[in-house]
């Protein structure tokens, strides 16, 4: 089923008898098994506003992300958060849409400066289980009448309702953009270095550390001499971590944080794929801990990207739940995708199941834990 | 303003609740004198009071928690109050309430410049959450004009913003995690020194939920390391229409300044007599900030002169020393204290697109000869957070109405451009029966099924943000 309209797609709701696969462009298929007839929001699409000079785009959720990032680029804009291409990564194919990358909640290494996907979101409008058109937040940026409903369905992974719009804040592209390499450093010293940088003014856009690489990256952006400048300032900075590299090619620097983004080291091999987010100088001692995995950090060590054999998901999940954070696992089998929640956070999903989802059709058992006894 | 009756049944049992709650809190932490409770009969919207049953003050998470599940066993309404700045009147207390209020939990608990976090108590102030990591060079970004006295508890609330969240967002994007507790007393963590939710975002959900949803007691915050340096730009211009198209080139340009304020000529020359910061007496003011080092600085002012050039500014001033920037900020600074000396004023918060500028202060002016009441306008213009405020004088009968009235119609027409009745302040009572002109039914339905879901029984701050008579069926179940 591939509604053109709100209306249209509330009437099918209203009509359902059984689960739905609710399905934006089907490139991210991340958390467990789920058998409902499929529901695409592909055909809700077109830029509905994009005001530049306010930094606005509202936007219908079909629409290919693609399409949307070539509308900002004609203006010299970007969507900051970066979000990620799972398909390399997840073996996919198709057109991932800007509703997609709101429902799974998808960021790139730009994260840790400028915030996530739901940072950047300014209001939506879905239709719940119930087939009730809702609209939360709106177009401008500084919005706080009434609930943050907004958040609530970045990252829910359709579970709560169908997008049909989103609106987001858009921010200028930069003039130019360098990256930063140390080599050689192991996982604690390297964290440290990202640390240090990222607890600097030069205010890094990107913040990785790829031991199968031996390297460790920053990214600077803006206008040339800004760039030039902090580069300087970080490399005396960094001086007693080892010489720093600067890369200011910017097709360069743009494909080795493209990959990073997409985490294409582990394209094309076997094994789960995890990604874990912790407190960053946690990252080094829950990698040596597991053994036997291949990492990846981004995000100055908060965002760990973990290569494993399949059945390490106990063991990993409890690394994590010793220091605190989560881990999810974006590429592998079973039903327990999403991290445990705690008892009470759990009935509080699953109360918000209920009343969002009161029939129970959206991706049961997608983002698992989120239902009572699950 | 109307507000629920006070249950009498919950009234006949004030002295069972204070003794129950004496037994769980220490003496001095549970206020129930009249003549004491009077200190918490409003916040910052001074013109609705009403003394509450009872104060707790208590000084942990533990003993938050004790006093929830009293008051959620006797059915007895709680009202969250962190400093008591709310401008929308989001700690009124009802009769028949407990106020809860955080301030002795002020304590900073962890701080981690190498995870660039700092983890406080939520009875904290703004200002001392800066305060206690500047020493290494680190700040907390929002910083609501009442940054001095308000509490984070407040800020997680009510989402709080601040002059310089064009660059760094409000609260909602430098909240890592809370500890709160729920109203019949579980105590639940949400996100922490890590990112993101790992299930569905109850972070984002509960900041900027005005206290219904639970009481916020400790928090985890994002802390930045300070930028080298900042200084601001004075541009006036003859039309409020150039103005804005300035702001919309200079954000079009690629600039991302720090700030971008906005006076009109009501405002302007109010603080001019009040403050004499020598601001040029024009129909439209604007100062932009910017970060960096001193090179950096010069590099985005330069540019950000040469596109308002094109606007044909009457003046334009590039701050060169600390001593100028404090003066270009000087007026601004002062633009709440000069409305002050005039006369009372109230002040507005709604948000509109930043294209809709001309239109809507052309229609305010209209709409305030119509009233014939005075209205300045300062705002956060390159987010479109307007802060329009009216002037009235509360001793004249009827003044406080007829401003009400005008303050509703602006709202409405923030709302009809596209924009929203509250950027930053919340809905609290002032901005309640004004949350249809915004959204339909199904929307604020919607809205309240999160509030069931947290606090079913209508407990936490109950006549708050809903309109009464569309939250009365699931208050009163």
């Amino acid at each position: 089923m591939t509604p053109r309209t709100e209306a249209e797609l509330a009437a099918i709701i209203r009509e359902a008898r059984a689960p739905l696969r609710i399905e934006g462009g089907g490139t991210r298929p991340i958390g467990g098994p789920t058998n409902g007839a499929r529901l695409s929001t592909s055909a809700m699409r077109g830029i509905a506003l994009y005001e530049p000079g306010a930094l606005t785009l509202v936007v219908g959720a079909g629409t290919p992300l693609a399409e949307v990032e070539a509308a900002l680029a004609a203006e010299g804009q970007r969507l900051a958060f970066e979000p990620m291409d799972h398909r390399g990564l997840l073996g996919t194919e198709g057109t991932p849409t800007i509703g997609g990358v709101v429902a799974a909640n998808v960021s790139g290494p730009r994260r840790v400066q400028v915030g996530a996907c739901r940072d950047f979101l300014l209001g939506v409008r879905f239709v719940d289980g119930a087939g009730r058109i809702v609209r939360s937040g709106g177009r401008v940026m500084k919005n706080v009448t009434g609930y943050d409903l907004a958040k609530l369905m970045a990252g829910s992974y359709g579970t709560l309702g169908v997008l049909t719009e989103v609106a987001l804040k858009v921010l200028p592209a930069p003039q130019a953009a360098a990256s930063l390499t140390l080599r050689g450093l192991d996982d604690t010293r390297a964290i440290a270095a990202l640390a240090r940088a990222l607890g600097s003014p030069f205010e890094v856009t990107g913040a990785a550390h790829l031991p199968g690489k031996g390297e460790t990256l920053l990214r600077i952006e803006g206008f040339a001499e800004s760039v030039a400048y902090r580069a300087g300032r970080l490399r005396e900075l960094l001086a007693g971590f080892g010489t720093v590299t600067v890369e200011d090619d910017p097709e360069a620097v743009a494909a080795c944080w493209r990959d990073i983004r997409d985490v294409a080291a582990f394209h094309g091999r076997a094994g789960d794929v995890w990604r874990l987010s912790v407190k960053p100088t946690d990252a080094p001692g829950i990698v040596a801990g597991l053994g036997g995995v291949e990492a990846l950090h981004d995000w100055g060590g908060g965002l760990i990207w973990l290569l494993a054999p399949e059945g390490r998901g106990q063991a990993i999940r409890a690394a994590v739940a010793a220091r605190g954070g989560h881990a999810t696992r974006v590429r592998g089998t079973g039903a327990d995708a999403f991290h445990p929640r705690p008892a009470p956070v759990a009935a509080l999903e699953a109360g918000l199941r209920r009343r969002f989802d009161p029939r129970g059709l959206f991706n049961p058992g997608l983002m698992d834990g989120t239902r009572e006894g699950a | 303003m109307q507000m629920p009756d006070p249950n009498p049944a919950i009234l006949a049992r004030k002295a069972e609740l204070v003794a129950r709650l004496r037994e769980v809190l220490p003496a001095d932490a549970v206020i129930s004198d009249p003549a004491e409770t009077r200190a918490y009969e409003c916040d910052a919207l001074t013109a609705y009071k009403c003394p509450p049953l009872a104060v707790v003050l208590p000084a942990s998470t533990q003993e938050v928690a004790e006093a929830l599940r009293i008051c959620h066993e006797m059915g007895v309404p709680v009202v969250p109050r962190g400093a008591g700045t709310s401008l929308a009147g989001g700690a009124l207390p009802t009769a028949d309430s407990v106020i809860l209020g955080v301030a002795r939990m002020n304590a900073v608990l962890e701080t981690d410049y190498d995870n660039r976090f700092i983890r406080v108590q939520a009875g904290r102030t703004n200002l001392s959450v800066t305060g206690a990591v500047e020493e290494q060079g680190f700040f907390y970004a929002p910083d609501p004009s009442s940054q001095l006295a308000c509490a984070i508890a407040g800020n997680v609330a009510m989402n709080s913003g601040g002059a310089h969240c064009l660059k760094y967002g409000v609260t909602t994007n430098n909240l890592m995690g809370v500890t709160m507790v729920l109203m019949d007393g579980t105590v639940i963590e949400l996100g922490g020194a890590h990112l993101d939710a790992g299930g569905y975002d109850l972070l984002g959900l509960i900041c900027g939920s005005e206290g219904q949803l639970g009481v916020v007691t400790e928090a985890c915050l994002r802390i930045l390391h300070k930028p080298e340096g900042a200084r601001p730009m004075l541009i006036g211009f003859d039309s409020n229409e150039v103005a804005g198209a300035c702001v919309s080139d200079i954000i079009k340009a690629g600039v991302l300044p720090v700030a971008i304020e906005f006076m009109d000529r009501p405002c302007i020359r109010a603080t001019e007599d009040f403050a004499h910061a020598g601001y040029p007496d024009c129909e439209a003011l604007l100062i932009v900030e910017v970060e960096g080092s001193e090179a950096e600085i010069d590099a985005q002012l330069a540019l950000i002169e040469e596109i308002a050039r094109r606007h044909d500014p009457v003046e334009l001033r590039q701050s060169r020393s600390e001593e100028e920037s404090a003066r270009i900020w000087l007026g601004r600074k002062s633009a709440f204290g000069a409305m002050g000396q005039i006369n009372d004023y109230m002040c507005l918060d709604g948000t509109i697109p930043v294209s809709a500028l001309p239109h809507v202060l052309r229609r305010i002016g209209e709409m305030s000869r119509e009233f014939g009441l005075d209205v300045a306008n300062v705002f956060h213009a390159g987010d479109g957070n307007m802060h329009p405020l009216i002037l009235y004088d509360a001793n004249r009968p009827g003044d406080l109405e007829r401003c009400e009235a005008f303050g509703a119609e602006i709202l409405k027409l923030c709302v009809e451009v596209g924009g929203c009745l509250t950027g930053e302040h919340g809905v609290g009572i002032e901005k309640r029966d004004l949350m249809r002109c915004q959204y339909g039914a199904d929307d604020l339905a919607a809205q309240m099924d999160v509030k069931d879901v947290f606090d079913p029984a209508w407990l936490l701050n109950p006549a708050k943000v809903f309109p009464l008579d569309a939250s009365s069926a699931r208050r009163a179940a």
